[in-house]
């Protein structure tokens, strides 16, 4: 009988890596990954997990010996958050351009300046045209299930591409709650051995990396996002196939008490939870309101947007993450362009909060629900608000 | 040998300038790699030149991904390869790990990532190929021009020598890692060149080659003078051939009477804004230098 166990959700994750029998772990410290890299380290240094453990010397490191240990074929992984990422910048875009399928949890990490260790969306949403498959979670459980559908999804020959689980600094990475880890037999049922099918290998030489002219360019550009376009397929397909073997089910938006909803609230990660005990509370004050909880990011879920949003008169998005001197926040202005080609369409409200660690209570959401509605009816001078910043 | 000389893995037909002296030591360094390597080449001439799509001059496995991270990349493969085969499996074939890059790859954007790897004790050959600025955006300086050198970004003029700054120390930085094998090495002298590259790929643990390559282009010389000038180099100080084995300093060409550095200096255009004045503090500098490194010799 498989029982769940309580632990912190960054040794569980060091946990996931263990069973699906990683090759290789190359990785930077940077809080709040630490806990990530730490566990897999001792894993490492106790013989429990068979892989080589590069403590690179940068982040940018971490992620280029990612690529070359994923271009030799090896199952491959690495974690990050905050300026960790956005010094891998330029190295991501590679990883997905080379079709190299590495998967990285991301502790997602608020930006500098001024200096913030805590959570928030900022880091997610600069590498969000990075090429890279991105999947948010919401509690351990998701955590766990989906670093574990992320091999599955990467390196299959259909995708072949790097794929980020993300997971909200603190809030989720230095929890500790009941978990079940995947068994060993279950994820040999579940995950095909790494077949890489062009590797480095001297018996079939192969040029990696060359040098793109513009006759060739556009059309490599083009493959690229056709390809990651059609990886929502195989991510929808690997879901439906962990719901037989684990009986958890996950979907690109999963929609909260939001059948016959007028209002639905829009919101990414680790606040779902948190907005949900608003939801439930103003249900039962008898308002028609719901939730939509965007997991999957990259590739974007359209079609599911609009199915589970078209329906109601408003819809309000909050963002952890501000594109400064833009539309307010990169979530709402990607729903509102996926709803706009509909005829009859909610009204879209953003809002941006919970910057830097800053948490957002029950009571909070509700407000921003409540405040939601009351734009929707009056309008606002603004593109968007920030919640509960002080003035 | 002569067992590697007829095979080319760098295959003719490259993109490479006129007298190009890298593809030429690329070329011998890729007869003494043999076959069964994985070379990781960073941005630079010799990626531009050589693997244009739909093309590729490589005919062993080659990967490039960026400028400052070759060493990363290499650290990545080598480690992968042997947990991989310890797993039983991995390539079919065992495989060296061989990173390329210039000098600004090397010296400069891509120190950080080198210096880790030397570090961490990786098993890979790193070669330098050092042509003294970087010559694929233009001829900018390095860290690795010589003091006086005209480039675009250390022009000289009424008031600039030049490259201000004097040739930074690339094997040096490489011996301070503690690293079991450092040469330096010239295509002029192409013999010494592959022995050192086979010997730097048996050696286990890191092995750092710097490799000096005349660019006809950059260096504002005859594009048939690139052996020459690679001699002069030598034959002046300027550029000694020797190796460094765990600590140990040999000289591969010792010169009982340097050749004055103006015969290797009044061959390049970009030097010839030099006055005498400021060509004798070069000459004495490279008299100490030269000295320097025979004392480590001794020692």
């Amino acid at each position: 009988m498989v029982k769940k166990v309580g632990m912190e959700i960054s040794v569980a994750i060091g946990e996931v890596v263990k069973r699906v029998n990683a090759d290789v772990i190359a990785a930077y410290p940077i809080t709040p990954q630490t806990h990530i890299v730490e566990h897999l380290a001792e894993l490492v240094a106790e013989g429990e997990l068979d892989a080589a453990f590069i403590p690179v010397e940068s982040e940018h490191s971490a992620m280029s010996a990612c690529l070359g240990a994923a271009a030799v074929g090896a199952r491959t992984f690495t974690a990050s958050a905050g300026q960790g990422l956005e010094l891998m910048h330029e190295v991501l875009y590679v990883a997905s351009s080379m079709r190299l399928p590495i998967v990285m949890a991301v502790t997602n990490r608020a930006l500098s300046a001024p200096l913030s260790v805590w959570g928030d969306h900022s880091d997610a949403m600069a590498v969000r045209d990075t090429g890279w498959i991105q999947i948010f979670t919401e509690n351990g459980q998701e955590v766990v299930d989906n670093v574990l559908c992320a091999f599955r999804i990467g390196e299959d020959p259909r995708v072949l591409l790097p794929v980020m689980v993300h997971l909200d600094g603190f809030h989720l990475s230095h929890m500790i709650e009941p978990i079940l880890l995947p068994e060993p037999s279950q994820v040999a049922k579940f995950l095909p051995e790494n077949k890489y099918p062009l590797p480095l290998d001297p018996s079939r030489p192969v040029t990696m990396g060359d040098f793109g002219p513009p006759v060739i360019y556009s059309e490599a550009k083009k493959a690229q996002e056709v390809n990651l376009r059609a990886a929502k397929e195989v991510v929808l397909e690997c879901w439906n196939e962990f719901a037989r073997i684990f009986k958890h089910s996950y979907h690109p938006v999963e929609c909260y008490r939001s059948e016959d909803a007028k209002v639905l609230l829009l919101a990414m990660g680790s606040f779902c939870e948190t907005a949900m005990v608003a939801v439930d509370k103003m249900r039962g004050e008898g308002k028609a309101v719901g939730l939509l909880r965007l997991r999957l990011w990259r590739p974007f879920p359209f079609e599911e947007i609009r199915k589970a949003a078209q329906a109601a008169e408003v819809l309000i998005v909050l963002d952890r993450a501000i594109s400064f001197g833009g539309p307010g926040g990169p979530v709402c202005s990607e729903v509102r362009s996926a709803l706009y080609p509909l005829d009859k369409r909610p009204k879209v409200i953003g809002f941006v909060g919970g910057l830097g660690g800053r948490d957002i209570t029950p009571d909070g959401f509700e407000a921003i629900i409540s405040r939601g509605i009351e734009i929707a009816k009056k309008g606002s001078k603004e593109e968007f608000e920030i919640f509960g910043v002080r003035e | 040998m002569a067992e590697y000389i007829e095979e080319e893995y760098f295959a003719p037909g490259h993109r490479a300038c006129i007298g190009c002296g890298e593809a030429l030591a690329v070329r011998l360094a890729c007869k003494a790699l043999g076959q069964n390597i994985i070379i990781v080449n960073a941005t630079g001439c010799m990626e531009i030149v050589s693997s244009q799509l739909p093309y590729t001059s490589w005919r062993v496995p080659w990967i490039h991904t960026l400028f400052e991270n070759t060493a990363a990349v290499a650290s990545g493969i080598e480690a992968a390869l042997k947990v991989m085969r310890g797993k039983g499996r991995g390539l079919a074939q065992e495989a060296n790990v061989v990173a390329i890059a210039g000098d600004g790859g090397t010296s400069d954007i891509g120190l950080q990532a080198l210096s880790g790897a030397m570090e961490r004790g990786h098993d890979f050959l790193y070669l330098c190929f050092d042509n003294e600025a970087y010559m694929n955006t233009g001829i900018q300086r390095s860290s690795s021009t010589p003091f006086g050198a005209h480039t675009t970004t250390s022009p000289a003029g009424r008031r600039s020598i030049g490259q201000f700054s004097w040739k930074k120390d690339m094997p040096a930085i490489a011996v301070a890692h503690k690293i079991p094998y450092v040469a330096t090495a010239c295509p002029s002298y192409p013999k010494d060149l592959m022995r050192k590259v086979e010997k730097g790929l048996k050696i286990r643990g890191p092995a750092y080659l710097h490799i000096l390559s005349v660019c006809p282009i950059g260096w504002r010389c005859a594009t048939d003078l690139t052996i020459k000038i690679g001699r002069l180099a030598v034959q002046t100080g300027v550029f000694p051939l020797y190796e460094v084995e765990n600590g140990k300093y040999s000289l591969n060409l010792d010169l009982p009477q340097l050749k004055p550095v103006a015969e290797y200096l009044k061959l390049q255009g970009r030097f010839r804004h030099l006055s005498d004045e400021v060509i004798k503090e070069i000459q004495q500098r490279v008299e100490e230098e030269y000295a320097k490194l025979k004392e480590k010799m001794a020692g």
